[in-house]
């Protein structure tokens, strides 16, 4: 009776559990009568202390605890598409049918459908000598095809392969040496899955979102922060690139935020048609959700959750998107569970390993040769919300962040209280990879697409000079060469880097939408500085009817792009005309 | 699990509100504690950490005279519950439930854990259902829909609570289905509480409300659980009894003050401004339980009121309650100064939930309407500090034209008086206010809305 390990003390989260010899780091235990999930994460002689990824409130001291030997795992294999899983991979749909509206704890319920058979097609045969990675075969799914990947670390010659309509759980072929071959497998979800060859990717993450693309673009495998105070618009940006950004695959992580959202996303997804596939953006995605009053551990896990998912798809060659808002409760997560461990905090009370846990995450990120025959690559590109307390961007959070993202997108509440989105502060907002995507922009979009991008890096810059002038003389006193500065600035902002997600019409903006209004603004500055230069007043310019020119082409149905284009073209070149500002 | 209840005799210690037992076997986390001392009354508490060497007690009474050597600990084995029932509404209740109107304790329907379980995210409804509440800045600009948590951050001496008990009374949904009211007074002044009730004294309104009272004088633990006391309640009457309800709470400061006070009591490590570092995931539990279920008809929408301590809105009680709410409405000291009422500042306000509830069941141009009057707004706004240092004469006209908007936007819309605003009537103040405007100003109105404007206003008488 007294060998069995029991729960000793319960403190929120955190239970302790004695005996427990020889227990593993990250090992999953069973804890009370009930079976909660949790995980050990510290082992002192012969007591244990667990996190419990479940609400732990009515657990009473002396339950017994079972060990399970394995560490917190994930099923990967068809089925995963669409699902909504909570942070430990339990889909919240079967939750529901088990529980009804309101989730409790100690309920079981396996990531993938036990039950739903899969008509599998092999596309090698026994005798084939096989190695982690490599394709076995394909399975319809809501994306169109789902590859049967060999697992990691699994290697040997196929002595049998069947074709057939089997379940995630039926041994669909065999190795020589025994190992069963199945659709899926279980992976550890704080382990990074293993890749050929990291590459450095020159072909950007496009978002569809001007202000990114053209002024932050990052490369697809990069990794992003988007720090922002309450309500700057982290959220619908994240939601924006789910469902416009240029992706295969989207994983969107709902960590520690808000119930209503996810209901959000819930009826907004699988509404959402892709023209050239016919299928719904809830086809080709994974949503998982712990929200902020779901249990704080099951929060802490749900982005390595979301990870693991992630880079399985990765491997089998797609294009992954990883969204996860937000990553500052992940960490917040961490320093609830740290403080009642009573560890020595660092700064703020977060756990003094924060930064390298987030390195270590971040680097989860990337464009790879991933294991295995075909040969083949597959990127995620991951952007995580940061919400600073106060907004201010020097807390430890956004500041680790800084040190291992490749792009920094900070929101500023300045801007957003003046209802001017997406609230990107350029000032502070950079992108360590917008050269070495340069390239593909100039031989895909246009060649101008850097020099432009210069211009209006240049223009933005002097109109902050000149706004801080302006502000102690008044703009009234400013040059009419510095007053077109400011014209144009504002211009640029209010609708090349603006825009409105709930605009039906630019709510995406295709690159070469981006690269004309652009272009618009550009050859419009240019032309009224000739046109200064030449003797004319800024009174005289027609600015009115070239903004209008833009507006007309930020707002114009997208189906009309080429006529709007040209219309707005038109325009700008009549107004310069007219003002002599045509060369 | 059914737990028997185990009474120990002497605890350990105590600091502040909490009682420490040694040697409890069995202690349930939660778990509802009685501690008799002789010479008072029987005090409440819960076991907020269990352990076989330490337990701790938080007590909801004063704690004052209590000696642990001689008190005698009864752990119930029960959850910390609350009563709830139709038969509730029309009374007026302590933060722990107790009867305070001279009427015998409500019988209810049941009983019902007070921690509620998190709604699970896939049977949540969008929140859609546009709700009129009379006031422009809120309908117009920050519209309020059923299901959501809009809290109110105020200010010492702002009328936070006198705006939610505007919201409470012009309240109107589409179908005109009415409103429950739950009120909880969380540490709030008498003259509040009574000022509030006022409103409801001998109204029909008063019938569909039930009202929790904590007062300042009131044990502060206790404001722990008023909040969960009323939510309960709140959730019964919508979920159970398909009700739509509407919570007020005031005030959320007391609430997180008190929440400091246990977690020093406890010696846990402080986070910002030495608030306990789990404050977030701890309001998250109260303002999440506001929502619409996909297959219900009820609904709970939340109108929290905060004092943002020195009207700072970066203060880790405003910032972190931001980050969990859809959004706030936000008091402005400067425009209550200038008899703006309500004073609603409507540039850092915000409602996340608008879009869901404007257009068609306000009007279809609402969105643009609203983002033009933002951007005239805030252009007037900058342009008010910038002359606050150059002169309005060194503004170029544009500038000065939106100063001058800005200046009649405060006095003729945000500020209405006691009047009841329809959404027509807030529609048809905005548009006149923007047609003080060129039209080459207006560049969030596109043409077309720029035209149905012109021909409705024709028709119009
Ligand atoms: N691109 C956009 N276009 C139009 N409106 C926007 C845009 N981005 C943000 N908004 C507005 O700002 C509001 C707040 O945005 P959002 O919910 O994304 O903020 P957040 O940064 O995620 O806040 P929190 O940290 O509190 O979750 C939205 O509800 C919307 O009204
Ligand atoms: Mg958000």
């Amino acid at each position: 009776m007294t060998d069995i390990p029991r729960v000793v003390r319960i403190a929120g989260a955190l239970t302790e559990v004695a005996p427990l010899p020889g227990a593993a780091l990250h090992e999953i235990v069973r804890v009370g009568d009930r079976g909660l999930l949790g995980e050990v994460i510290r082992v002192r002689g012969q007591t244990a202390t667990v996190q419990v990824f479940e609400e732990t409130i009515g657990l009473a001291l002396e339950e017994p605890v079972r060990v399970t030997g394995a560490p917190l795992e994930v099923d990967l294999g068809p089925g995963l598409l669409g699902s909504v899983l909570d942070g430990i991979g339990r889909p919240l749909e079967r939750l529901a049918a088990l529980q009804g509206d309101f989730l409790a704890a100690g309920a079981d319920a396996p990531t993938l459908d036990p039950d739903r058979r899969w008509p599998f097609t092999p596309s090698l045969q026994a005798g084939a000598d096989v190695g982690p990675g490599d394709v076995l075969g394909t399975v319809p799914d809501r994306n169109g095809e789902h590859r049967i990947l060999v697992p990691p670390g699994v290697s040997g010659r196929l002595a049998e392969l069947k074709a057939g309509d089997w379940t995630v759980l039926d041994p669909v072929g065999r190795l020589e040496d025994g190992t069963e071959l199945r659709l899926a497998h279980r992976w550890p979800v704080r382990v990074p899955r293993p890749v050929a060859a990291w590459r450095t990717g020159a072909r950007p993450f496009v978002t569809g979102q001007r202000v990114f693309d053209f002024l932050f673009p990052v490369a697809e495998g990069g990794s992003v922060a988007v720090p922002g105070g309450f309500g700057t618009g982290k959220t619908v940006i994240e939601q924006s690139l789910a469902k416009y950004a240029e992706a295969d695959i989207v994983v969107y992580v709902g960590c520690g935020e808000r119930g209503n959202e996810m209901a959000d996303v819930l009826t907004e997804f699988p509404e959402l048609v892709d023209p050239r596939t016919g299928r719904t953006l809830m086809d080709r995605a994974v949503l998982v959700v712990n929200t902020s009053n779901m249990p704080v551990a099951a929060r802490e896990a749900s982005v390595y959750l979301g990870l693991t998912i992630a880079e399985y798809y990765r491997d089998q060659g797609f294009r992954v998107a990883l969204m996860a808002d937000s990553l500052s409760r992940w960490a917040e997560a961490l320093r609830e569970i740290g403080s009642r461990l009573r560890e020595m905090p660092g700064e703020e009370g977060y756990p003094t390993g924060l930064g390298s846990r987030l390195g270590k995450m971040c680097e989860r990120a990337g464009r790879a040769l991933v294991p295995g025959r075909p040969e083949r690559e597959g990127a995620v590109t991951f952007i995580s919300a940061l919400s600073p307390p106060g907004g201010d961007l020097s807390e430890p959070v956004t500041q680790a962040a800084g040190r291992v993202v490749a792009a920094l997108w900070a929101l500023d509440a300045g801007l957003a209280h003046q209802r001017q989105f997406p609230a990107v502060d350029w000032e502070t907002s950079w992108s360590l990879q917008a050269e070495g995507v340069a390239p593909w922009f100039a031989q895909h979009v246009g060649e101008d697409w850097p020099a432009l991008r210069r211009e209006v890096l240049t223009l933005l810059q002097r109109d902050r000079e000149l706004r801080e002038v302006a502000g102690l003389v008044g703009p009234d006193a400013l040059e009419d060469a510095d007053r077109l500065v400011l014209e144009s600035a504002r211009l640029a902002r209010e609708c090349l880097l603006g825009q409105s997600a709930y605009d039906a019409a630019d709510a995406s903006s295709p690159l070469a939408k981006t690269r004309a209004m652009a272009a618009l603004l550009v050859r419009m500055l240019e032309g009224g500085r000739a046109a200064l230069a030449a003797g004319r007043e800024l009174g005289a310019l027609d600015l009115t009817r070239a903004r209008r020119a833009l507006v007309a082409l930020r707002d114009g149905p997208p189906a009309q792009f080429e006529e709007t284009v040209a219309a707005a073209r038109a325009e700008v070149e009549a107004s310069l005309r007219q003002a002599g500002g045509a060369t | 699990m059914i737990h028997p209840a185990r009474t120990y005799l002497g605890a350990a210690g105590a600091a502040g509100p909490l009682l420490f037992l040694e040697g409890t076997r069995r202690a349930v986390l939660g778990e509802v504690a009685t501690v008799r001392c002789a010479g008072a009354p029987p005090r409440r508490g819960q076991v907020i950490e269990a352990g076989e060497d330490l337990t701790v007690v938080q007590v909801l009474e004063e704690t004052i005279g209590l000696g642990p050597e001689a008190a005698r600990v009864t752990l119930t084995g029960d959850p910390a519950a609350g009563t709830v029932g139709p038969d509730l509404l029309g009374r007026v209740l302590s933060g722990a439930g107790a009867p305070l109107d001279g009427l015998p304790a409500p019988v209810g329907a049941g009983r019902r854990p007070l921690q509620g379980a998190p709604m699970n995210p896939v049977r949540r409804r969008k929140p859609a259902d546009f709700i009129e509440t009379g006031i422009s800045a809120i309908d117009g600009l920050n519209t309020l829909v059923r299901g959501q948590k809009l809290p109110i951050f105020s200010g010492s001496g702002l009328p936070g609570l006198a705006l939610a008990a505007r919201v409470v009374a012009g309240a109107r949904t589409p179908r005109g289905e009415p409103f429950a009211v739950v009120f909880v007074g969380i540490g709030v002044t008498q003259r509040e509480t009574d000022e509030f009730l006022r409103g409801f004294a001998g109204t029909e309104a008063m019938a569909r409300s039930v009202f929790y009272l904590n007062r300042t004088a009131d044990p502060t633990i206790e404001r722990i659980l008023a909040p969960r006391f009323a939510l309960t309640q709140a959730e019964y009457l919508a979920f159970e009894r398909g009700m739509h309800v509407l919570v007020v709470m005031a005030d959320l400061t007391q609430y997180c003050e008190a929440l400091r006070e246990i977690g020093a009591a406890r010696e846990e490590i402080p986070g910002r401004r030495g608030y306990p570092g789990y404050l977030y995931t701890d309001l998250a539990t109260l303002f999440e339980r506001a929502g619409v279920l996909r297959d219900g008809t009820g609904s709970v929408t939340q109108l929290p009121i905060l004092t943002m301590p020195d009207d700072d809105i970066t203060h880790p009680i405003p910032d972190l309650t931001g980050y969990i709410t859809e959004g706030q409405i936000v008091l402005s000291r400067e425009m209550h100064r200038q008899v703006v009422d309500p004073p609603v500042d409507v540039l850092p306000s915000l409602s996340r939930l608008m879009s869901a509830g404007i257009g068609a069941q306000t009007s279809p141009a609402h969105r643009r309407w609203a983002d033009q009057l933002y951007a005239s707004y805030a252009q007037g706004r900058d342009a008010r500090a910038t002359a606050a240092i150059v002169g309005e004469a060194g503004l170029p006209p544009e500038d000065r034209r939106a100063l001058a908007f800005a200046d009649r936007f405060e006095r003729e819309f945000i500020h209405q008086g006691p009047a009841r605003r329809t959404i027509a009537e807030t529609l048809e103040q905005g548009w006149r206010l923007l047609e003080s405007l060129p039209r080459e100003d207006l560049r969030r109105i596109p043409d077309a809305t720029w035209a149905e404007r012109r021909t409705a206003r024709e028709a119009a008488p």
